[in-house]
């Protein structure tokens, strides 16, 4: 585990930022300092008692069940398949995170984006959703879409721009999208896909559906005005939306401390009359119980629900970003070696003889082959033909556009080595 | 061979070549390539000496102390050069404090503290209103926003807002102090979303400044000059230049015109337009137009708006030839603009069409890029194509 750490970024030994024991039991989320757990499910509908919006928790930091009531509750429609499914999901997704990184370390890829600590509240989320429930996402959210079954040759099709890329090879790599799995292609502006998903979600309630939108962004995100009117927009015309923020402590530099003075995200919701609730977002089974209540509530009651989950950007912010410049060492450390949600998991699934070393390794392994295996073939396929360069920018071409195409194509006849790879 | 009508022309021959062309006058077919080629590759590593060229009447470089940096450091330098002369310049915006994503705003929180170098949360249309106010209020706000792409929640701010502060006032109030920085264009893998080049929107907009430099030494000077002026200017900053190689650029600060085009090489046939990133791919084109004998006037606008009509008119009187090249789409570029005015003042003096050399009407595409863009070779063989014309 920690030697793939260490390919990111060596880590020196940790010396916390926090004393033991308030390690072992009180949650530091950079997003909520001051916020403290509970085992209560409660969707806020007022300010609670307590000065600071709790984090709603299953499980604790060192993967040991301390909320039974409400873990029954989850076993109740998670059964002991889904639950593995979930955590190998987890270690295919940081598996291919590191290839793809390195990856484009050594300049085979252009760019990447890792998911790396979020895996909880990707796949939390994604195992409580139904097949025909809507995602629109911001771009950290590639668990998502593995769970819901985007095949590794699928990704990395994206990422490489081959022939096979649904998006034709005109966006930057992480941009996933898919149409059977019911997942908007990704856009980088920030926050739009925020107002949109309360459309989908008022669509989907007129056309009588029993589903939900979902809609998840980063509490960056969340400072644009996008959010406010998506808030406002969703709870007045009571739509079927839910509002997944990852709060994870940082956008790209900037610490939640520079982003919001005010009670993280969730306490915005109230003032739009949304019911709101703050979960453990590294813990996989508060995440499942909160989406499953929230699509429970959502589609019975016809309203949108917010979600604040509570994690810590484990990587850089991309390939482009340096997070040495602006976080210590030992606060990574603290969150990748002691906070990490699949090492939670990995232990209560140990306890619980679910899982042992034998098909860690194994799943590991395959995932690691299958990865490298495609990396080779996807360099080497076809990339997207160059007719595409001007197809869908409307349903038709333009004629002016089709001139303007005209003029590549002679370019590209007379001058073959210069359009061609490598130049 | 080149059979090129001579600089000084008469109506009288120009008429006569327009009735003996009157068929192609109508349509300028574009793919129709000239059969000659260049050998390309003599320019893969080819040295920008004209681009980093420097009009001397402008600026003194030789006889001031100076150091080398890149366009990064320059841009740097002319906020720290604003910040010290004036305490009310203020430099913000997303991830600023850091130092920037592109290392832009570099230790000017440790220089000048946490009131005047700052993070913004996440939201531009908040980076562009907060910007106004503060200028509204006599300070001199430099606003980044982090890439021109993400300037449009802004749009609104800017449009209607800043542009219009001072003449919907009736000049009660004015937000003069206002400075916009924005990382533009492309860089080779950005796709659609770090890649733009959104000049012509906001040369759509009276009230504003639009201002791009192709250098170091021009970054440092047309940006002192723009935090300077006392009107709301937004500099867009081709990202792609930020670590290209270094220029020596005087120590202390210095400022560059807006509104002035600047004529960068000289020439006779054909006068040849751009800005910001695409003078690198200009002079290239303008080389290779050379070997075969064309010898163009390279312009870089600099600002685009209010553009500086009378040195562009005065060049393609001369040459009676204008090729225009920008990598934002062809149609309403504003390459449109410059192309409409030069039909209007040069028209008897043209020989061939003005031509646009641009980006496609599509997105700006990512694996597809090196064909969606204006490149030496596509200039090049436009600028043949308007000295065969
Ligand atoms: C409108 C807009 N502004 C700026 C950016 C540049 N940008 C990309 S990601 C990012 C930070 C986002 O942080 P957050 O929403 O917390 O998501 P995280 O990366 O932490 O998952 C920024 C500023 C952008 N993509 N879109
Ligand atoms: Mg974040």
């Amino acid at each position: 585990m920690l030697s793939r750490v260490k390919c990111i970024r060596p880590l020196t030994s940790a010396k916390r930022f926090y004393s033991k024991s308030e390690l072992l039991t009180t949650p530091k989320y950079p997003g909520a300092v001051n916020a403290k757990f509970t085992k209560d499910l409660v969707f806020h509908n007022a300010v609670p008692n307590e000065p600071v919006f709790p984090i709603f928790h299953i499980m604790d930091l060192q993967g040991k069940i301390i909320n039974q009531s409400s873990y029954k509750s989850v076993r109740e429609t998670l059964d002991d398949d889904t639950l593995v499914k979930m955590y190998k999901t987890m270690i295919q997704l940081e598996t291919m995170d590191t290839i793809l990184y390195n990856a484009q370390r050594q300049g085979r890829v252009s760019f990447y984006m890792t998911n790396y600590g979020e895996e909880a509240v990707q796949i939390g989320s994604a195992a409580a959703l139904t097949e025909t429930d809507e995602i629109f996402a911001q771009y950290r959210e590639a668990g998502v879409l593995m769970y819901r079954g985007f095949t590794l040759e699928e990704f990395m099709n994206q990422c490489f721009s081959t022939s096979k890329d649904y998006g034709k090879g005109r966006q930057m790599p992480v941009h996933y999208g898919s149409k059977s799995l019911r997942v908007q292609t990704i856009s980088s502006p920030l926050a739009t896909q925020i107002p949109q998903a309360s459309g989908a979600g008022y669509a989907i309630r007129l056309s009588d559906r029993k589903d939900v939108a979902i809609c998840y962004f980063g509490e960056g995100a969340a400072s644009e005005g996008d959010f406010h009117s998506a808030l406002n927009f969703a709870a007045v015309l009571k739509s079927q939306v839910i509002f997944l923020c990852r709060n994870n402590g940082y956008a790209i530099s900037t610490p939640t401390s520079d982003q919001y003075k005010g009670d993280g995200i969730v306490a915005r919701g109230l003032g739009y009359g949304i019911h709101s609730i703050r979960v453990d977002g590294n813990d996989p089974f508060a995440v499942y119980m909160a989406v499953r209540e929230a699509r429970k509530m959502s589609t019975e009651k016809h309203v949108p629900v917010l979600i604040e989950a509570m994690t810590y950007r484990g990587g850089h912010h991309s390939t482009s970003d340096d997070a040495s410049r602006y976080r210590t060492t030992n606060e990574l450390t603290y969150w990748r070696e002691q906070m990490n949600p699949i090492f939670r998991l990995k232990k209560f699934l140990t306890n619980e003889k679910l899982w042992n070393e034998e098909n860690e390794n194994q799943v590991r392994d395959d995932t690691r082959k299958k990865v490298l295996s495609l990396l080779t073939s996807v360099e080497k396929a076809e990339k997207t033909h160059l007719d595409e360069l001007v197809t869908d920018v409307y349903d038709q071409v333009p004629e002016t556009l089709k001139e303007q195409k005209k003029f590549v194509d002679a370019m590209a006849k007379k001058y073959p080595e210069a359009y061609s790879e490598g130049h | 061979m080149l059979n090129l009508v001579r600089p000084g022309r008469n109506v009288l021959s120009h008429l006569g070549r327009r009735l003996y062309s009157s068929q192609s006058a109508v349509s300028f077919d574009r793919t129709e390539l000239d059969s000659d080629k260049i050998d390309f590759k003599k320019y893969l590593n080819f040295n920008h000496e004209i681009v980093y060229n420097y009009t001397k009447e402008e600026i003194d470089v030789e006889n001031v102390p100076t150091h080398k940096t890149n366009m990064c450091g320059a841009i740097n330098e002319a906020m720290r050069h604003a910040m010290e002369k004036d305490e009310k310049a203020v430099v913000f915006g997303e991830d600023v404090a850091f130092g920037g994503v592109f290392r832009c705003t570099i230790d000017l929180m440790e220089k000048f503290g946490k009131d005047r170098c700052f993070n913004t949360p996440l939201c531009e249309q908040g980076i562009a209103g907060f910007a106004i106010g503060m200028a509204a209020m006599g300070y001199k706000p430099i606003a980044e926003f982090q890439f021109a792409d993400y300037i449009y929640p802004a749009f609104d701010q800017i449009v209607n807002e800043a542009a219009k502060y001072r003449y919907r006032s009736g000049n009660l109030f004015n937000v003069g102090g206002l400075t916009m920085r924005a990382p533009c264009s492309a860089v080779g893998h950005g796709g659609h979303y770090h890649s733009q080049s959104p000049e012509a929107f906001f040369a759509h907009v009276p009230g504003i400044k639009v201002v791009v430099a192709r250098n170091p030494v021009q970054a440092k000077g047309l940006l002192l000059s723009c935090i300077e002026d006392d009107n709301p200017v937004l500099f867009l900053e081709p990202k792609k230049l930020y670590r290209l190689s270094a220029s020596t650029v005087p120590d202390d600060a210095y400022y560059l015109p807006l509104s002035k085009a600047e004529i960068i090489k000289k020439g006779t046939h054909v006068t040849v337009i751009g800005w910001a990133s695409q003078m690198y791919v200009l002079e290239e084109a303008v080389k290779m137009a050379e070997e075969v004998g064309i010898d163009c006037e390279l312009i870089d606008l600099r600002t685009i708006l209010p553009w500086d009509v009378e040195t562009v008119i005065n060049s393609v009187s001369k040459t009676g030839r204008c090729v225009i090249a920008h990598e934002a789409p062809h149609t309403n570029g504003f390459g449109a603009e410059l192309a409409a005015t030069i039909q209007e003042k040069c028209f008897l003096n043209l020989e061939a069409p003005v031509i646009r050399v641009c980006g496609l009407d599509t997105p700006f595409p990512l694996v597809h890029e090196k064909y969606y863009v204006p490149d030496n070779l596509k200039c090049f063989e436009m600028i043949k194509k308007v000295v065969n014309y």
